[in-house]
This record gives C-alpha cells, sequence and structure tokens, in this order.
C-alpha cells in the first residue's frame, strides 16, 4: 500500500568514509565554537569611546565579520557588555545592575583607560576602574582605543570563549564576597594598599 | 506666505546686522545702557560697575538682586528675556566672598548683562530664588546649590541633580573639598553601590505619570501617597 517507509530511513551506514558531511569532536569545542562566534555586545557607552565603538561596528571596520552585527540594547539578550567610557559613581549601581540582568555565560570588555583605570579623572565622581565593580575579561587600552584595538581585544576574548572547558566547574559562579574566607581584603586594607592612587584626602584642589 | 511674523524692537528694530566686536580691550569701554539704568533705579544697591572683554559686569547687593532681575525682566526698556546661567564662584581667596552669577540676554535689544552678587563666608550661603521670575532657572538653580551649597529661597525643588541625593561628602567645586572626595575609594563605591537605581525618580518625573489613570488601583494609591518607585 506504499505505508511504509522506504527502508534506506532505517538503516545506519557503519562505514565512516562514505559518510559526507559528518564531523565528530568535542562538545566543548562545538560549544565554545558557537559561542565565540555569535557574541552578542551589549554596549554600555558613556563617553567618547563610544564614538570609537560605533566606527567599529559600522562598515569601515564591520565588527559583523566576527558575529557581532547584532547589538543587544536589552541586557537580558547580551552576551558581552562593553563598557565604552567613563563610569560615574552615580552610574555604577546601574552598571551593576545591567551586569546582573545579563545572562549567563557572559563577558565584560573594558574598553579605554577611563573604564579601565579611571583615566585622568582620578577625582570624586568617577570609578577608578569597572573591575571594582564587575567582573572584567579583556582591558583594552588607548584613550579611546582605534577600532582595531578594540577588535584585537575582541579577538581575545574569543579565544578565551575557546578555551573555556566545561569541565572547570565554578568558572560561571557569581559569588558574593566572603568575609570569613582567608582571602578576604577588608575595604580599608584595599584603601591601604591603594595609596596613592585610591585615596588622597590630604590633597586639594588648590594645593593650600 | 509668511508664517512667522518677526517681532523687531529695541536695537534690532532698525534691522541692522548684529555684528562681532573687534579690538576689544581688557578693561573698560563703554558699558551696557542697562547698567546704568540700573544704577539710577536702585542706586543703593548697585555697588560697582566692571567692563570686562566688552562685557558689562554689575554687583548688586544680595538683597536687592531678585528685584534687580525682576525689573530687567519686566521693565519694557531692559526685557532681559532670556536667562543664560547660574553659576557661582569662589576665589582661592578664604577672605574674598563667593559670588554667584546671572548671565542674562535681552533678545530684542541684544544686550548681555552679568549680575554678580557676593555672599560672605561664615554666613549661611542664601540667596533669592530667580525661579518666579524665569522658569529656566530650575535646574541651574539645582545645580548651583548641589555644586556650591548656595540655598535659593523660594526655589520649588531645591535638592542635588548631578550627585546623588543621598550624596554626603559636601560640595564638590567648593575650594575646601578635596580633589579626591572627602571618604576614602572603597568607601565611596560602597555608598554608589547601595543607591537604588530607580528609587530616585519621583512618579512625575517617570514617563508612567502620564499613563497614571491606566494603572492598577492599588498601585496608584500607594504612588499618591507619596511612595517612590522602585523602592
Amino acid at each position: 500500500m506504499g505505508l511504509t517507509a522506504p527502508p534506506e530511513h532505517r538503516t545506519v551506514s557503519y562505514a565512516p568514509e562514505s559518510q559526507e558531511g559528518w564531523v565528530t569532536t568535542r562538545m566543548d569545542f562545538l560549544v565554545n565554537w558557537a559561542r565565540a562566534n555569535s557574541l552578542w555586545p551589549m554596549p554600555f557607552g558613556t563617553a567618547c569611546c563610544a564614538i570609537e565603538f560605533m566606527a567599529t561596528a559600522a562598515s569601515d571596520f564591520d565588527l559583523a565579520r566576527f558575529g557581532m552585527e547584532r547589538m543587544s540594547f536589552s541586557p537580558r539578550q547580551a552576551d558581552v557588555l562593553i563598557c565604552a567610557g567613563r563610569v560615574p559613581f552615580k552610574l555604577a549601581p546601574i552598571i551593576r545592575r545591567i551586569w546582573q540582568q545579563m545572562p549567563q555565560p557572559k563577558w565584560a570588555i573594558s574598553m579605554g583607560a577611563c573604564a579601565s583605570t579611571g583615566g585622568m579623572f582620578d577625582n570624586y565622581a568617577v570609578v577608578q576602574g569597572i573591575d571594582t565593580i564587575i567582573p572584567v575579561d579583556v582591558y583594552v587600552p588607548g584613550c579611546p582605543p582605534r577600532p582595531e584595538g578594540l577588535i584585537y581585544g575582541i579577538r581575545m576574548l574569543q579565544e578565551k570563549v575557546k578555551n573555556e572547558r566545561s569541565s572547570d566547574v565554578g568558572t560561571r559562579d557569581e559569588m558574593e564576597p566572603d568575609p570569613t574566607s582567608q582571602l578576604y581584603i577588608p575595604p580599608s586594607v584595599i584603601d591601604e594598599l591603594g595609596e596613592p592612587f585610591g585615596n588622597s584626602v590630604n590633597q586639594t584642589r588648590s594645593g593650600l | 506666505m509668511t508664517r512667522f511674523e518677526v517681532v523687531r524692537t529695541g536695537a534690532s528694530a532698525s534691522g541692522a546686522e548684529p555684528a562681532t566686536q573687534r579690538n576689544v580691550s581688557h578693561r573698560g569701554g563703554e558699558a551696557n545702557p542697562s547698567a546704568k539704568a540700573l544704577q539710577e533705579k536702585f542706586a543703593s544697591a548697585v555697588e560697582r560697575v566692571d567692563v570686562i572683554w566688552g562685557e558689562t559686569v554689575v554687583y548688586v547687593d544680595s538683597t536687592a538682586v531678585h528685584e534687580a532681575i525682576r525689573w530687567l525682566h519686566n521693565d519694557p526698556s531692559q526685557q532681559y528675556d532670556f536667562l543664560s546661567d547660574i553659576t557661582a564662584v569662589e576665589y582661592r581667596d578664604a577672605e574674598v566672598p563667593i559670588e554667584v552669577v546671572w548671565h542674562l540676554r535681552s533678545l530684542p535689544y541684544r544686550r548681555f548683562l552679568r549680575i554678580k552678587s557676593q555672599l560672605q563666608k561664615g554666613k549661611p550661603l542664601e540667596i533669592d530664588s530667580v525661579w518666579d521670575i524665569y522658569k529656566s532657572a530650575d535646574w541651574l538653580e539645582r545645580e548651583c546649590f548641589d555644586m556650591f551649597g548656595i540655598r535659593f529661597v523660594g526655589h520649588p525643588d531645591l535638592r542635588r541633580i548631578l550627585m546623588w541625593e543621598s550624596y554626603k561628602e559636601g560640595y564638590p567645586l567648593r575650594k575646601d573639598f578635596p580633589l579626591r572626595g572627602r571618604f576614602s575609594r572603597s568607601e565611596q563605591l560602597r555608598q554608589a553601590l547601595a543607591q537604588n537605581p530607580e528609587a530616585r525618580y519621583s512618579m512625575e518625573e517617570l514617563t508612567i505619570a502620564d499613563a497614571f489613570a491606566e494603572l492598577p488601583q492599588d498601585m496608584r494609591d500607594r504612588l499618591s501617597k507619596g511612595e517612590r518607585t522602585g523602592e
């Protein structure tokens, strides 16, 4: 009656050389290959670095070549937070909230001197490096970095993504600092270690 | 078809094009005619008139400055209808008073006038708000309060505008303020991160104010009792 399937659909040949289009690989490699080449960046542009970031995404430098043509302006659909520009203290809770809203796996790129260290803005209003708020994977130096520099940083991040192993448990756990841990350094000690870059209450603008 | 009628009064009535001044001397020169009018109108309150780089600076007593600006705004022979800026200056010298500066512009007469008023240090830094004359003074005075701690009496909503509202370190543009702030970096970061980023907007500032009638009843009740969204 023609209701039975053709017999070739029920059989599996075991001769690998006759199976075109089959690839065997490690699961890690496949997942990392897919992740690294389809990163969706969340642009957090606050200053002039964001202009260079726009140039990177535009046609001259064409970030889409690296699978990043889709800027995700919603953190819930983003993989990479690219912080381009200085972050004032008033923005600190906002960038942390955005980071918490991004689903795992997620990475962060600190673009430019200001986002990485505070840059020339060593003053009362600017966060001295966003790594005091969120974990950063790649720092791109420059003031601002050229688009080639940002692309180089993104390529480094792709290398990092490709070298992750699913056997490394804990790399994606989000932890709050534990004061009972022996590795815990209280903020007062960090302030002392941070001199003279961390804080100087004796310095005034006028030098008086 | 003329869609806008151009009204020309004052100096612009003749239809002459505004010309860029050239070879302006540092001090001295022709003063803005409004300065002389102010001196005649508020004889005792006008302390000094300077002309610096062709721009007139009038020093007015802090108690009379509100009345003077109101007169400049309302008088038909002045018509200072545009408030460019309100700011303040603190000098490094401890004896020199803090100056509050108003930048006024008269579009009909093509005049620019800078009013300054001195506030002695050691006394409460208070001056009358010009919000009732220029509505654009709202944010300018808030910024001036945020950065210098000058209280503008009569301002409807005098709170910080650039720094967050629970900022405890003082007024950043004052000369006694350390460049890096008064607290340590980790304490500054701890206080900043303790902020709820959604909690500092009142209901009126949020776009949901337009859709207030469509909100659920319990939310409307809570908001009308003054609860802040996001808390």
